[in-house]
């Protein structure tokens, strides 16, 4: 359910053919209404529905935000039990190209932050299919960010992941490159970006290890720690906002559960602390690149890189 | 964790004095189906709706029903304003008193398979879907015994299996949800309908606009029900609403307007508006009713009404009189009988609540209950995580 999914073939095409394959009572057109058809979605799984709704953008759900946390995450716990809401929210999440303030937010810490949800952040193909089936057949309300930039990108597909009941696990992160000196976080498209990085570093004698955390809640941090005491060294890499960040979430934990382990100072890269400027230039500025993953990495393995001085 | 019984403490019959009888009275019966009529107070108004007619049947049974059930009711909500004053119940407490024979009215016409929802003054509702006084007061004071296991508190009653789908705190929140529950009884093509019911201050939300938008698109069978008692909160409702006719304020949508304070009113509206939505849509009845208590037990509900008008109420339009009214004029029970039973309500609620003294707060480990319905073994932790750390369930 949600705007434009059925005869529009969806805004991003992610919905094309399934109107004409399952029909209008399955897959429902909604006027642009956010408040009004997440709350109707909420209210259909109350009842034993399993509904799939999806936001044009995260940027939209904030209309519905009180749906997905109060209706949503919140009344398994509040009925004891007796009301669980098997809802899967689901659209692209974070910065697209030049779209502005407005669409380029990234939602992962504040969906991430709330005890009752379950929030998925899938990067290749087999994560978008396995975590969205796993998503759908979950009796718990999942947030599941996509990225607009990642719908084109194409990914080597396993014959295991083309069986039709293919289901990842919720909660576990996976190793995407295995490395021994630093342990490299990310998620969604920055996964991309810390794999080219890791090339990178591989060259400069520096060999990383890239987890995509494919879930943001609940986070796995047996994962984490597990590769920090392993390599020693930490770079969390997000594209939403540093303050109160999902870096800052994975750091604060390695924190209390490997203190012991760490070599160096947790490292974050993250989007910049402003609203998203529309300039190209300033745009780039504003969202990690590879060449910060590859600093901030180098800045964790020698500490030899000065600390610039800071801009007025 | 579910009570093993639930019985419904509504229908329990009195026996009859065998004592003292006269010959020519009849004994208070409880099971007499003869059909009566009465007549609502007054006509139903109508927006792009005919209107139901003003004669309802009744009988004996539902008469003695309706006044058994408004009086426990009442007696529930009484005794949660000294519970809430000695500070058993803590936070919100939001109650119902007066308003009675809205649920009432309501149960009267329809089934446990037709969905209802409403916001946070929902003691009485829970109660007229089978809810126990026991699992009432047990979470009201946050034991285990409650309905919701103590974990959800005044506002958050549920009771899934008779389509009672809560307990809302968010004001308006509970229209879309309505509207959904809605949908799937549509979409499962059940031929249930669900009564979404909010106040005439959650009446203004632009959420509600949403909902009954798409209900009214899609033909859901959701019934609006504004149980308008004329303040939301502190505001009274020309403060608030340009045009504080609720039933009109559809548009598009049909509406009829309902004297709230008059059971049979209230069952003939109700029976009327499934037949029309589960053929036309979605439909709005405005219950025109009234709270004696304020917004909630922090308001002495006196600041922004008058002692007058609240009392005024009480003799003119008190729903449970008007009952008592309609059996004595009918001549099915005595004065002393139906005081007798006001006097048994009063007595079932007062063991209710020595029984739910008696519950225990929930063990500590249900602080991390029902976080998930599949838990995953996640990790959870308390306030300190270093000295509370565990597996959700």
């Amino acid at each position: 359910m949600g705007e434009e999914v059925g005869e529009y073939q969806g805004a991003y095409k992610i919905t094309k053919g399934l109107l004409d394959k399952y029909g209008p009572e399955r897959v429902v057109d909604t006027p642009i209404t956010e408040a009004g058809f997440a709350g109707i979605g909420v209210g259909s799984a109350y009842h034993g529905l399993r509904p799939v709704i999806e936001f044009m953008t995260f940027n939209f759900s904030m209309q519905a935000i009180d749906h997905i946390i109060n209706s949503a995450a919140k009344s398994n716990y509040m009925s004891a039990g007796q009301i669980n809401v098997p809802i899967v929210f689901r659209g692209p999440n974070g910065p697209a190209a030049g779209v502005g303030a407005q669409h380029s937010q990234c939602y992962a810490a504040w969906y991430g932050s709330v005890p009752g949800l379950k929030v998925l952040v899938p990067y290749s193909s087999e994560d978008a299919r396995g975590l969205l089936k796993a998503a759908i057949r979950d009796p718990d309300p999942v947030v599941f960010l996509e990225n607009e930039l990642l719908y084109g990108e194409s990914f080597p597909v396993s014959a295991e992941a083309l069986d039709s009941s293919f289901c990842l696990p919720i909660g576990k992160a996976k190793i995407e490159r295995e490395g021994k000196d630093i342990t490299i976080t990310a998620f969604s498209k920055m996964v991309g970006y810390a794999l080219k990085a890791a090339e990178i570093l591989e060259k400069e004698g520096i060999s990383a290890e890239v987890i995509n955390l494919r879930s943001i809640r609940p986070l796995d941090r047996a994962t984490i720690n597990a590769s920090v005491r392993k390599t020693n060294r930490l770079l969390t890499v997000e594209e939403g906002f540093p303050q109160h960040g999902v870096g800052a979430e994975i750091c604060a934990s390695v924190v209390e559960d490997s203190f012991g382990y760490l070599d160096a100072p947790v490292e974050r890269i993250a989007g910049a602390d402003v609203p998203t400027p529309y300039a190209a230039n300033l745009e780039r500025m504003a969202f990690p690149q590879i060449e910060d993953i590859v600093r901030a990495a180098k800045r964790a393995c020698h500490r030899s890189v000065p600390m610039a001085a800071t801009a007025s | 964790m579910a009570l093993a019984h639930r019985s419904s403490g509504l229908l329990k019959p009195l026996s009859t004095a065998s004592s003292s009888s006269f010959l020519h009275r009849r004994p208070y019966s409880t099971d007499d189906t003869t059909t009566i009529t009465v007549e609502t107070s007054v006509p139903f108004t109508g927006h792009n709706c005919e209107t139901p007619s003003r004669s309802v049947d009744t009988n004996p049974k539902e008469l003695m029903t309706f006044f058994t059930d408004m009086a426990l009711m009442r007696r529930m909500e009484i005794a949660a304003d000294s519970l809430y004053k000695s500070k058993l119940i803590r936070g919100f407490c939001h109650l119902y008193d007066g308003q009675e024979a809205v649920s009432i009215g309501m149960e009267a016409a329809i089934t446990k398979k037709d969905c209802i929802i409403t916001a946070y003054r929902d003691h009485c509702l829970f109660l007229g879907r089978g809810g126990t006084l026991l699992e009432s007061f047990a979470e009201l004071m946050g034991r285990t015994a409650g309905c919701s296991n103590g974990k959800g508190g005044s506002m958050h009653f549920y009771k899934k299996e008779a389509c009672f789908f809560g307990g809302h705190g968010i004001v308006g929140a509970q229209v879309p949800l309505g509207c959904g529950l809605a949908f799937a009884q549509k979409y499962r093509k059940e031929g249930h309908v669900t009564f979404t019911m909010y106040g005439d201050g959650a009446a203004n939300q632009g959420q509600l606009f949403e909902a009954l938008n798409m209900a009214a698109l899609w033909d859901l069978p959701a019934i609006l029900v504004c149980e308008n008692n004329h303040y939301g909160m502190g505001t009274a409702e020309w403060r608030a609403a340009k045009s504080p006719a609720y039933y009109k304020r559809g548009d598009y949508v049909p509406g009829l307007k309902v004297d709230g304070m008059d059971a049979f009113a209230v069952k003939q509206a109700c029976k009327f508006a499934k037949e029309h939505v589960l053929k036309n849509g979605p439909i709005i009845l405005e219950m025109d009713t009234y709270r004696y208590h304020g917004h909630s037990m922090s308001d002495p509900g006196s600041t922004y009404r008058t002692r007058d008008e609240i009392s005024g109420v009480r003799q003119e339009r008190d729903p449970i009189e008007r009952i008592r009214k309609l059996i004595l004029a009918h001549d099915l029970a005595t004065e002393k009988e139906l005081k007798d039973i006001e006097k048994q309500a009063r007595k079932e609620v007062d063991e209710a609540i020595a029984k739910a003294k008696e519950s225990p707060m929930p063990d500590e480990p249900e602080l991390f209950t029902n976080v998930y319905r599949k838990g995953f073994g996640v990790e959870s932790f308390g306030a300190d995580r270093k000295e509370l750390r565990t597996t959700l369930p």
